[in-house]
């Protein structure tokens, strides 16, 4: 591999002695951890869900309920929507600070991005615990 | 420059031509398919969070009634949405195995200088899963638009 990429060190021979806070490491860690579960749980999700079976064609209403009255699919599901929300919404939050040009945009953005995933988590928390498998029809 | 990490033998270049250097030595970031893995892991990243949105709100649905969720669903079983499904299942396949490679190059001490191989590597591997994969997700779309004799 005579062109491995090599990368200079960073310019400056010291760095700055105390950081406010290491929010930025954990907010790294995770992504990494939560990135080798979501591995298992979302392509575990999309073989049973898109590939086994007739995929999306054998899905409806009576599908989710069969699943769901298992209490393994739901704390698969649980994990999945919190971790893949955060996972994502991290992600974004990442990419808006890299290219968002000015403080007010950054903020608005960050601001539509936190409320959706505040949205998102309630929204799919409440149903995973208050889905009624005896709802009528319609 | 003593704090390059650079090994090779070339002599240091002056300061105006640092980057046109940089890039001889193969230290230089830009253009390496390192950087092509980084732009699709964004992109993936970005379009399966867009996605994720989507699909919490169609799957509350199944609080709404059976037949509301049902009929969102069958919108699903289309050929145009069957399309998008391979698609999604492509990018999350190539963010989950790029970051894999990714968590490598963070924590094996010899992922950096593997990088590009393993590169190679998910490639070869998200075709060997993608072939067989959008076979079962498009047969039965297939059948349906060109009949099954």
């Amino acid at each position: 591999m005579a062109d491995a990429l090599i990368l200079d060190k960073p310019r400056s021979p010291r760095r700055p002695a105390a950081r406010r806070s290491n929010f930025e490491l954990y907010s790294w860690l995770f992504m990494r951890i939560s990135g080798l579960a979501l591995i298992i749980l979302v392509l575990g999700h999309l073989l049973i869900m898109n590939i086994l079976d007739g995929g999306v064609h054998r899905i409806n209403w009576g599908f989710v309920a069969g699943r769901w009255a298992s209490p393994f699919w739901q704390f698969w599901d649980l994990a999945m929507l919190w971790l893949a929300e955060i996972h994502g919404g991290n992600g974004l939050r990442t990419i808006i600070d890299d290219y968002a040009r000015k403080d007010s945009t950054r903020f608005w953005l960050k601001m539509v991005l936190y409320v959706s995933m505040v949205l998102i988590l309630a929204v799919g928390t409440m149903v995973i615990f208050t889905f009624d498998p005896e709802m009528p029809a319609t | 420059m003593s704090t390059t990490a650079s090994t090779a033998a070339e002599p240091a270049a002056g300061a105006s031509d640092r980057a046109g250097a940089s890039r001889r030595r193969g230290s230089f970031y830009r253009g390496d398919p390192g950087m092509w893995s980084w732009v699709l892991h964004r992109i993936t990243g970005v379009l399966t969070f867009f996605f994720l949105f989507v699909h919490v709100l169609d799957t509350a649905l199944v609080r709404v009634s059976p037949n509301t969720y049902d009929q969102v669903i069958e919108t699903y079983k289309t050929p145009l949405v069957n399309l998008l499904e391979v698609g999604l299942v492509g990018a999350v396949l190539f963010h989950a195995l790029n970051g894999l490679r990714v968590m490598l190059v963070d924590f094996w001490s010899k992922g950096p200088k593997y990088q590009k191989t393993m590169l190679w590597v998910i490639g070869v591997v998200w075709v060997v899963v993608m072939v067989p994969g959008a076979f079962f997700m498009l047969k039965r779309t297939v059948e349906m638009l060109f009949g099954g004799a």
